[in-house]
């Protein structure tokens, strides 16, 4: 029998269209990358129009006979589009999510792999600190470090970096360590490799996959973390329209029967958490089915 | 045995440590005086004076550190600006409050939670397992604060079944001993503060225990699949035990396991958690007490805040670690 | 299968529990007892020392002074005092105290009392001085220079000029009479535990939740016909309605406008609503203070103006106030957002008060003209600045945020970036006294009646002491200060309404505020709860009220 040897991306591209849960995810993920990219040409009105029509005020959607043409999922209590403002949302969500976990991954780099690698007291004081900020629930550490430097979405965003941190140094420290003791890296070093060619040629690009699977499981935390210092008043500021604020702008008007301005964005956090959470796992079965320890 | 205790709780102290390092470097990192970051712009002169010579101001930070760690450890938190009111108190009030959600929330992720991921792994690729795991995916996709404004929706507005906020209704005469309101309520034999306690408790311990709910349903199902696998079962099978026998006497006890830790790890979850449910459902907890005290930049309040909760969280997680090394067999210490 | 069986116990528990709040659970009531749900927290309980409406709402049931306002107006009538004699130059009053009026620590009230209430807020040597800010006092009782025992049961009240505003003013909050064996037993703690001699007492005051007020058996004019009073913060609007037609509280304030029409629907309810002597603004930093270094509460000449922390120089001109003025759509705030429970604020208070100068005529919703002045100030380009806004409903605002919203959305169009700031509302007051915001939302609900007790306190350059300002948009204006002082002194009212009719031309012109609406008073209560009558001071009087 001639069959060709598969390559380790086929294989791989192999395995995830035979995941189910992971291509599923990965179509809403690119379903909110499109609506995101193409947001002002998809959304029907302007998401915070300026001077504002206060007099479309809590108009409901299309399904009621109440409804305004061109405001499909009706409207909030300034007058603004519920369906333009949750489209235009996922820009803001996306690119949370996105920053965040790249500090987070950034840090994560740094840190664990300074402690895995070099070992010994630099290991122990790193994981130390780890502790430490591990020591507090996640969103009270991104709620803390608000106080500290204020609300706005860039400080929002850099919180919740910090606070995702610890689990990405962990996850690469892992990782290093696992591959510090490998053969070709004896190797290496016999041959007398710098540290510095070793930790780039070979071990970081050998710590993708926890890195690539971890990630997105953040990401999806990291997208309901960033909502719900929105929600709480401490992460996008008006007229921002992000999905957690939305919710908190309008909840008190439900017992006044005026219910879809904060179910709605509540629904696209969904969508936006599920999909990642989806590939998340997906990616876990498919790169490493060893992390699922 | 005892000396591997000992040893995580020294562990644990450099951690407390730092915690109170970070807490205390809260007041020097936010802008402004840190007289006026402890006390607020608008303290009386009799405040400030006291302030002043109670926190020796002018000295060197190290030496103010060690003042305000003896205050700590004395149980002095300061007080909050905004209220004057004692800090140990403030949170002292709240904390039971707190205490009895997260307490309600686990018992209804526990029970519902391993319930379906038992049901799930034992009919494994049926339609109720597929149904499980998808509520349960859904279950951690959702945020909670919107989980509970739906519930507050649902069966607070349109239906009208159950009550929205506060914790009983103050009609209902109430003595409160403990400050644990259930507990209370049991004690003084007062059915209807019982009922109406619960009552406001339902629906905050739904949201806030859903989260943690569908990860042990999650963590219950891989587990038990894993064991149901294992060699040993079949042999029990081989051996001629009922089906229902070896669920329970042997799957279920050796799957609770990681089940165990992944409560003690979602522990901080359901504090998270109780931060944005008490904000939804006006719960007086310590959850909300943070959130404001942020809010209001009345720092002594956050910092009292932050101690207690990192504080809990790092002693969960210790006897969490404890009780791992201890139920399962194939930890050994080092 | 037992965890079949086990889900459906525990699901059949929560059912039967849920349903049984439909039956009745609360035991037969044998206590009347009135649970209102304010927004917020009371900040202090001495009413000398407190200037928000949330406070005062709990200090009126427990404190009295030496006159009160009649039912539903703004007129005097005897209280704590049964007579009072002004001199022949209106500068001193000698009142005539009540005998058997027994404080609730069963102490008897006299003029030492009387005496005590009102000295340690002036005298800055009184040994209980330090405790407090006495900030009314400086913005409405600075006129008084001493308050004397005559006997017993006489009390003379030295005023250091005529004050045609003064026996109005002593019917509100900050000189109601508290308990002085009640002060020196808490010190600095007395605002904790208050002591008056009104209809009800203190119980207990549970931080952020509830206050609990009993009846005072032994009130002078009897006991009152309710027995308890729970004053519920519940900071949810819709909590608070919610609550409401559940029937778990018997009244509310600061409905949602967006309410309105389910709460008229309700038959098991009743929304009480009247017209406001509120005016709801936006105050623009125009940018300087002064500090009021000997505490008269009055600019003297040695007391220079200095920048407020919050200074930001477009907005001290002019021209760039005005334009905010036109850049904003006042009309379709109040019929959107107030949902016309409101009128549009043309001037600083309500068009049924004396001196409302009817012949303004109000900067017009025109963002073209906006512009252009903006670009005669030189700020073509527009520029960035701040809005502060408090959180919870206020009886000239039910909904601060929302408003701020669109103010920032108007302002966009012009150019004009505004990031909001939300905080808190003790917080948010501690810092607009010191000047510290560029813009904020706030406003202000008449005490006594009187338009001095508007234009003074909020408008005058007197109020712009830093710390303890009432005149959020620090207006330092000096000519319109001396027509308010004017107008203060003297007893003609035909003269006084001319002065403050001056007064608002002036104000119309500088543009120190965005005047938006005189929001109506709104609050509901279960149609059971009868005698509750609304003061236009918006302050909350239980004691005619009764439950049937």
């Amino acid at each position: 029998m001639a069959r060709k040897r598969e390559t380790k991306t086929h294989e791989l591209i192999r395995r995830f269209r035979y995941n189910k849960s992971a291509v599923f995810g990965l179509i809403l993920i690119l379903f909110l990358v499109f609506i995101a990219i193409f947001a002002p040409f998809i959304a029907p009105q302007d998401p915070t129009p300026s001077p504002p029509q206060l007099e479309n005020s809590l108009k409901p959607g299309f399904w009621s006979n109440e409804s305004i043409p061109g405001y499909p999922l009706g409207t909030d209590m300034l007058g603004r589009d519920v369906l333009s403002r949750i489209i235009h949302g996922s820009r803001t969500s996306l690119t949370i999510g996105f920053i965040a976990v790249g500090i987070a991954t950034a840090l994560g780099i740094l840190i664990g792999v300074a402690a895995g690698y070099y070992g010994g007291w630099i290991d122990n004081v790193l994981m130390r600190i780890t502790d430490i900020l591990f020591a507090f629930p996640s969103l009270l550490l991104a709620i803390v470090i608000v106080a500290v430097i204020g609300q706005g979405l860039d400080k929002a965003m850099i919180a919740i970096g910090i606070e995702y941190s610890p689990q990405m140094a962990r996850v690469m420290r892992g990782s290093v360590l696992y591959i510090k003791e490998m053969e070709y890296i004896e190797a290496q070093k016999a041959i007398g490799s710098s540290n510095t060619r070793i930790i780039f040629r070979h071990v970081l690009p050998n710590s993708l996959s926890p890195v690539i699977v971890y990630g997105t499981l953040m990401m999806a935390g990291a997208i309901l973390d960033a909502a719900a210092l929105g929600f709480l008043g401490l992460g996008a500021q008006p007229p921002s329209p992000e999905w957690g604020a939305m919710l908190s702008e309008s909840r008190f008007y439900i017992v006044s029967g005026s219910w879809w301005a904060a179910t709605f964005p509540g629904i696209a956090i969904i969508i936006a958490v599920l999909g990642l959470n989806l590939l998340g796992d997906g990616l876990r079965d498919i790169l490493d089915p060893r992390l699922k320890e | 045995m005892k000396w591997y205790i000992i040893k995580r709780l020294l562990q644990i102290i450099p951690v407390v440590l730092g915690v109170t390092l970070i807490a205390f470097s809260l007041i020097h990192l936010a802008p402004g005086d840190p007289v006026i970051t402890m006390l607020g712009q608008h303290a009386t002169q009799h405040e400030i004076d006291e302030a002043r010579a109670k926190f020796g101001l002018n000295q060197p930070l190290y030496i103010q550190y060690f003042i305000w760690l003896s205050d700590v450890l004395h149980g002095d938190l300061g007080r909050s600006i905004i209220s004057h009111e004692q800090v140990t108190i403030e949170i002292g009030s709240r904390f039971p409050n707190t205490i009895e959600l997260a307490i309600a929330a686990m018992i209804f992720a526990i029970l519902i939670g391993v319930i379906a991921g038992i049901v799930s792994a034992t009919k494994q690729y049926s339609v109720a397992d597929y149904s499980v795991m998808g509520v349960a995916l859904f279950g951690i996709s959702m945020p909670v604060f919107w989980l509970g404004i739906m519930l507050m929706m649902i069966f607070g507005v349109f239906l009208g079944w159950l009550p929205i906020g506060g914790r009983i209704d103050l009609m209902i005469p109430f003595n409160s001993i403990t400050g644990f309101m259930v507990f209370d309520s049991i004690i003084t034999g007062n059915g209807a503060a019982l009922i109406s306690v619960l009552r406001h408790l339902i629906l905050p311990a739904i949201a806030l225990g859903t989260i943690p709910m569908a990860i042990i349903a999650r963590t219950t199902r891989s587990s038990m699949l894993e064991i149901l696998r294992q060699d040993f079962i079949r042999t029990e099978r081989a051996k001629g035990l009922s089906e229902r026998k070896v669920i329970y006497k042997h799957a279920i006890r050796n799957a609770m396991v990681p089940v165990v830790t992944v409560i003690g790890l979602n522990f901080g979850l359901l504090l998270s958690g109780a931060i944005l449910t008490e904000t939804v459902f006006s719960w007086p907890g310590v959850g909300r007490l943070i959130v404001d005290s942020v809010y209001d930049r009345d720092y002594p309040l956050v910092i009292g805040c932050i101690l207690v909760f990192a504080l809990v969280f790092v002693i969960v997680n210790l006897i969490t670690d404890l009780l791992y090394t201890y139920i399962d067999p194939r930890i050994h210490y080092d | 299968m037992k965890a079949g069986v086990l889900a459906i116990v525990v699901c059949g528990i929560l059912i039967a529990v849920s349903f049984s709040g439909c039956m009745e659970t609360t035991p037969p009531v044998t206590e009347k007892v009135l649970i209102f749900a304010c927004s917020g927290d009371a900040v202090k309980l001495d009413p000398a020392d407190v200037t928000d409406g949330e406070s005062t709402g709990r200090t009126d049931s427990i404190f009295e002074g030496l006159v009160e306002y009649k039912e539903g107006t703004a007129e005097i009538q005897p209280c704590l005092a049964t007579s009072w004699v002004p001199s022949a130059d209106g500068k001193n009053i000698t009142f005539n105290l009540r005998h058997d009026v027994k404080f609730h620590d069963n102490t008897t009230f006299n003029a030492d009392a009387v005496v005590f209430s009102f000295e340690r807020q002036y005298n800055t040597s009184h040994p209980y001085n330090k405790y407090g800010l006495w900030q009314y006092w400086g913005w409405m009782f600075t006129d008084i220079s001493k308050v004397e025992k005559i006997d017993n049961y006489t009390v003379k009240i030295v005023l250091s000029r005529s004050n045609a505003a003064m026996m109005t003013s002593l019917a509100m909050f900050t000189v109601a009479i508290v308990s002085p064996t009640n002060a020196e037993l808490w010190k600095g703690d007395a605002f904790k535990h208050p002591c008056g001699t009104g209809p009800f007492k203190f119980v207990e005051w549970v931080q952020d939740d509830h206050i609990t007020l009993k009846a005072f058996k032994d009130y002078w004019r009897g006991a009152p016909k309710i027995d308890k009073i729970i004053y519920r913060v519940m900071t949810d609007p819709s909590a608070r309605l919610l609550a409401i037609k559940a029937g778990d509280i018997q009244g509310m304030e600061f409905p949602d406008p967006s309410s309105f029409n389910s709460i008229r629907a309700d038959d098991k309810l009743q929304l009480l609503t009247k017209e406001g002597m509120t005016v709801g603004y936006l105050a623009i930093n125009n940018g300087y203070g002064y500090n009021d270094s000997n505490k008269n509460g009055v600019h003297d000449q040695n007391e220079p103006w200095i920048k407020t922390p919050g200074y930001f120089k477009p907005l001290t001109n002019r021209s760039v106030r005005q334009a905010i003025n036109c850049a904003i759509n006042k009309t379709s705030i109040v019929k959107n957002l107030y949902k016309d429970s409101a009128i549009v604020a043309i001037n600083g208070m309500p068009p049924f008060m004396l001196g409302w100068n009817g012949s303004i005529n109000d900067y017009p919703y025109d963002p073209a003209r906006a512009r252009e002045l903006l670009a005669e100030a030189g700020y073509a380009n527009g520029f960035d600045t701040t809005l502060w806004v408090m959180k919870q409903g206020r009886p000239y605002m039910a909904d601060p945020p929302k408003v701020a919203e669109a103010i920032q959305s108007y302002l966009a169009a012009v150019n004009i970036t505004v990031n909001i700031v939300q905080l808190d509302w003790s917080t948010y007051l501690n810092k607009a006294y010191n000047g510290e915001f560029q813009l904020c939302l706030l406003g202000w609900t008449g005490d006594n009646g009187d338009p001095d007790n508007f234009m003074n306190p909020l408008y005058g350059a007197n109020a712009c002491g830093l710390g303890v300002a009432g005149n959020y948009a620090f207006y330092n204006n000096t000519k319109v200060q001396d027509l308010f002082t004017a107008a203060l002194q003297t007893y003609n009212t035909s003269e006084r309404a001319q002065l403050y009719k001056d007064a608002q031309g002036i104000m119309h012109e500088d543009a120190p505020f965005v005047f938006l609406a005189h929001a109506n008073q709104n609050l509901v209560f279960t149609k059971n709860v009868q005698g509750f009558v609304l003061n236009p001071t918006g302050r909350y009087f239980f004691y005619p009220v009764d439950l049937t």
